[in-house]
């Protein structure tokens, strides 16, 4: 964002403040910081994240968008791009990162796989999209999406915070500033916390339709 | 299949009569071997016949039969064609074979697979858990009965999508509408949870000290990974440390496991192809070549000289980037962070632009056919080629090699690290430069030729001491010795189709099973295919270098600082799409 564009322009500036003083709200201010460092974190899972270096590396170089400081600590970074496919085994590490992750937070669903399970959407040990654990802001297409798709994601995720205002962002209201995510475990197959009375009702009634016909039978019999 | 031509194959048949029977099933071949003998022939094997390298172990599942079987593919080190054995089960649990984890410890992981897999025991193996699925879950994914969630069909092209295309999601068809399946009446509020780490961490619960002249002292037990920077994607590593010294170490995997098996079983014959190109995401120009190479045989089908060329070519060109790309990162886990994988990435473009203008994309190539490839280079592109072998990669190399091979850092950090005995490097099934990095010549390109390999000249790079620099040089040779191949193969290369015979998607293979394996920028890359003359393989099973190879990196890590773990694991080259396939 050039200093014009940060600038509000209906508003008169003395001629001797001219060149010294700019006028500009708060939240153009809190976003243009915010949109212009947005670290990512070294988080690969696939085939994607090699694009991901790609896109990091001289040639597309995401440094000139304030992309470039990848973190390993969740701690550190301000989006997480997952970048290939998301299994079972993995899933409940990455909902645990992205608890760990400090508000502002963001979501980049980066390829097919991670967006709804991609070419392997069918695998027993695959989560069919991210989205299924985790709130995605953008989801870039592609299987890898090129080094210029992940940029033209990026930058869709800058336009979304230059619309967000201080004043409603959930991370300044009252109450917790981070809302955690229940952390799914491995049991039998995955099983997500927040679906729990759904699974018990479920497999009860597959039970009982298990024993109808055992039943049925035997009655005729 | 290639291997029945072979005169120099053992006839098993004949030297132990009551024990072993040659595989007369139709397009099979190999010897099978009652199962209570095992142990003993493979023994002989090894010992009196020289059999010392033991490739690929697979399971297989035949219902219809009622048995299971396990194949094993060995070699030779000093080159020629597989010995293949099998031995039978029959299909009712618990199902027992014995383990050769003693006679050929490379079978380790292998074997956890088949068990993780296919629920074949394999008695006497020391540490038999779960590999790529957690301990805990429910079935052996890769039975012919077992259904996974979003099942519909045995095989594809599925009659709910084609040829009418009435699409509906698959969440929607599903039990539970998501990827999850449970038993039917479980209730996981009365489920009680297992630790599936457990397994895991018992099994390293021996290397706990206890207190020695009353100073309390401990190891340290660390998990790296799966989310670590220089783990290479996801993978895990347990280690025990006494101080900085790792006692012990254990991989721990299958993060990636995207069920390429399962799934390439319910594919068509070609459909597979644009699926291995992510096995090694680095090198789809190279992964499609075992797999097209294993079909071709099935089908008796020839290649045409000129695809055979570009086969060549893009194989090394990729070979050449594999290893760039793996310096890069060794300088980013040696602490150089980013510069010299900057100086990698700028050739691998140049290389990728061209896989992009033949192939359509840039990684992904799907760029083999069963009898060739899908599109002749442009001129273009074969220009562009040209320049990078003959002007510009020869000098890049020589750029890149002086200005990191002889820094003191590096050599320090690398020199007498992470050795591995030449015994014990065959023994662990090592394949690729770090078995070459050891002294042994054994590179499949001239092992067993494949492809046009036996036209051009060029060496198998050597070194001898079998440590981190090593390693590193011998594939710095490597990619010197891939310019002169890719300058043989552009001087010679004719004109002609790319192509046998019309391209077709729906392909029926004769019966029959095969091995085909190449020699991939990382190792030894092979395809087990069975064939039952349908439109899908019955079995399509993957022997990937990078899995086979991590077997080895404990052996390799004990006794070594923890820092040089991490290059280590960098040198043996794996990429996480193939160690969980
Ligand atoms: S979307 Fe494609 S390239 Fe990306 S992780 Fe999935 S399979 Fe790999």
């Amino acid at each position: 964002m050039s200093i014009n564009e940060l600038n509000l322009p209906d508003f008169n500036i003395p001629d001797d403040m001219e060149g010294k003083v700019t006028v500009t709200t708060l939240d153009r201010l809190y976003n243009f910081g915010r949109r212009s460092s947005l670290w990512p974190m070294m988080f690969g899972l696939a085939c994607c994240a090699i694009e991901m270096i790609a896109a990091q590396a001289a040639r597309y170089d995401m440094a000139r968008f304030g992309m470039e400081v990848m973190r390993p600590s969740p701690r550190q970074c301000d989006v997480m791009i997952v970048a290939g496919t998301v299994t079972k085994k993995m899933v409940p590490s990455i909902v645990r990162l992205y608890n760990q992750m400090a508000e502002p937070k963001y979501v980049v669903a980066m390829g097919a796989c991670a967006s709804s399970g991609g070419p392997f959407k069918e695998g027993y040990n695959v989560v069919a999209g991210i989205d299924k654990y985790l709130p995605v802001d953008v989801y870039i297409p592609g299987c890898p999406p090129t080094p210029q798709a992940l940029m033209a994601g990026m930058i869709k995720l800058q336009e979304k915070i230059d619309k967000q205002s201080i004043s409603k962002v959930r991370w300044y209201q009252k109450g917790p500033d981070s809302v955690e995510i229940a952390v799914p475990f491995l049991g039998p197959d995955l099983i997500d916390p927040r679906r729990i009375p759904d699974i018990k009702a479920k497999s009860a009634e597959l039970a009982v339709a298990a024993v109808a016909p055992a039943a049925e039978s035997s009655t005729e019999g | 299949m290639d291997s029945t031509k072979n005169t120099d194959v053992l006839d098993l048949a004949n030297l132990y009569k009551d024990s072993v029977k040659a595989d007369d099933r139709p397009g099979f071949s190999g010897f099978i071997i009652a199962k209570e003998k095992l142990f003993d022939i493979a023994k002989d094997l090894r010992d009196k016949y020289g059999y010392d390298y033991l490739s690929c172990v697979s399971g297989v599942d035949y219902p219809e039969t009622n048995s299971m079987e396990v194949v094993y593919h060995a070699y030779r080190s000093s080159g020629g064609s597989a010995l293949v054995f099998k031995t039978q089960v029959e299909r009712v649990d618990p199902m027992e074979v014995p383990s050769l984890i003693s006679i050929w410890p490379g079978v380790d992981l292998q074997e956890r697979e088949i068990w993780d897999l296919f629920g074949i025991k394999f008695a006497g193996h020391p540490d038999l858990r779960r590999i790529l699925m957690w301990e805990g879950f429910e079935g052996h994914p890769m039975r012919k009965d077992w259904k996974e969630a979003f099942y519909e069909e045995e095989a594809k092209p599925l009659k709910s999508r084609w040829p009418d295309g009435n699409h509906k999601y698959a969440e929607a068809k599903a039990a539970y509408g998501d990827n999850i399946n449970f038993e039917a009446g479980f209730d996981p509020e009365k489920w009680t949870p297992t630790d599936p780490e457990e397994a895991l961490y018992s099994a390293l619960k021996k290397y706990q000290t206890e207190d020695v002249d009353g100073i309390k002292t401990d190891h340290l037990l660390i998990n790296m990974g799966p989310q670590h920077p220089s783990t290479h994607g996801v993978f895990r590593a347990v280690v025990i440390l006494d101080g900085e010294e790792i006692v012990s170490l254990k991989p721990v995997m299958g993060y990636l496991h995207r069920n390429h098996e399962k799934i390439g079983e319910r594919n068509t014959f070609l459909q597979n192809i644009p699926f291995t190109d992510r096995l090694d995401y680095f090198n789809s120009m190279y992964s499609a070549w075992g797999y097209s190479l294993a079909v071709e045989r099935l089908l008796g089908l020839a290649v045409p000289e000129r695809a055979e060329y570009i086969r060549v070519i893009f194989g090394e060109m990729s070979r050449i980037q594999n290893h760039l790309i793996l310096f890069g990162m060794l300088w980013n886990d040696l602490g150089a962070y980013f510069t010299p994988a900057l100086y990698a990435f700028e050739e691998r473009e140049l290389m990728l632009d061209i896989f992009e203008a033949v192939s359509g994309s840039r990684m992904m190539c799907n760029y083999h056919r069963f009898g060739g490839v899908v599109r002749d280079i442009d001129p273009a592109s074969m220009q562009k080629i040209k320049e990078l072998v003959y002007e510009r990669l020869p000098r890049k190399i020589e750029e890149f090699d002086r200005l990191l091979s002889e820094n003191e850092i590096f050599v320090s950090r690398m020199k007498g690290i992470g050795y591995l005995s030449p015994e014990d490097c065959l023994a662990y099934s090592v394949s690729g430069p770090t078995l070459r990095a050891a002294g042994i010549p054994y590179d499949i390109r001239r092992a067993e030729p494949y492809g046009v390999y036996d036209r051009f000249e060029f060496d198998i790079p050597l070194r001898y001491n079998s440590d981190l620099l090593d390693r590193y040089l011998v594939r710095i040779d490597e990619i010197k010795q891939s310019v002169r191949i890719l300058q043989q193969a552009l001087r010679d290369i004719p004109e002609g189709p790319v192509l046998t015979g019309k391209p077709s998607y729906q392909i029926k293979v004769p019966a029959g099973e095969t091995y085909g394996r190449v020699e991939a920028p990382k190792g030894e890359l092979g395809y087990y295919v069975v064939s039952n003359g349908k439109g899908n393989p019955y079995r399509y099973k993957i022997r990937t270098p990078s899995f086979v190879n991590v077997t080895s990196v404990e052996k390799m890590c004990v006794g070594t600082k923890i820092a040089d773990f991490v290059t280590i694991l960098g040198m043996v080259d794996i990429v996480l799409g193939e160690v969980d396939r």
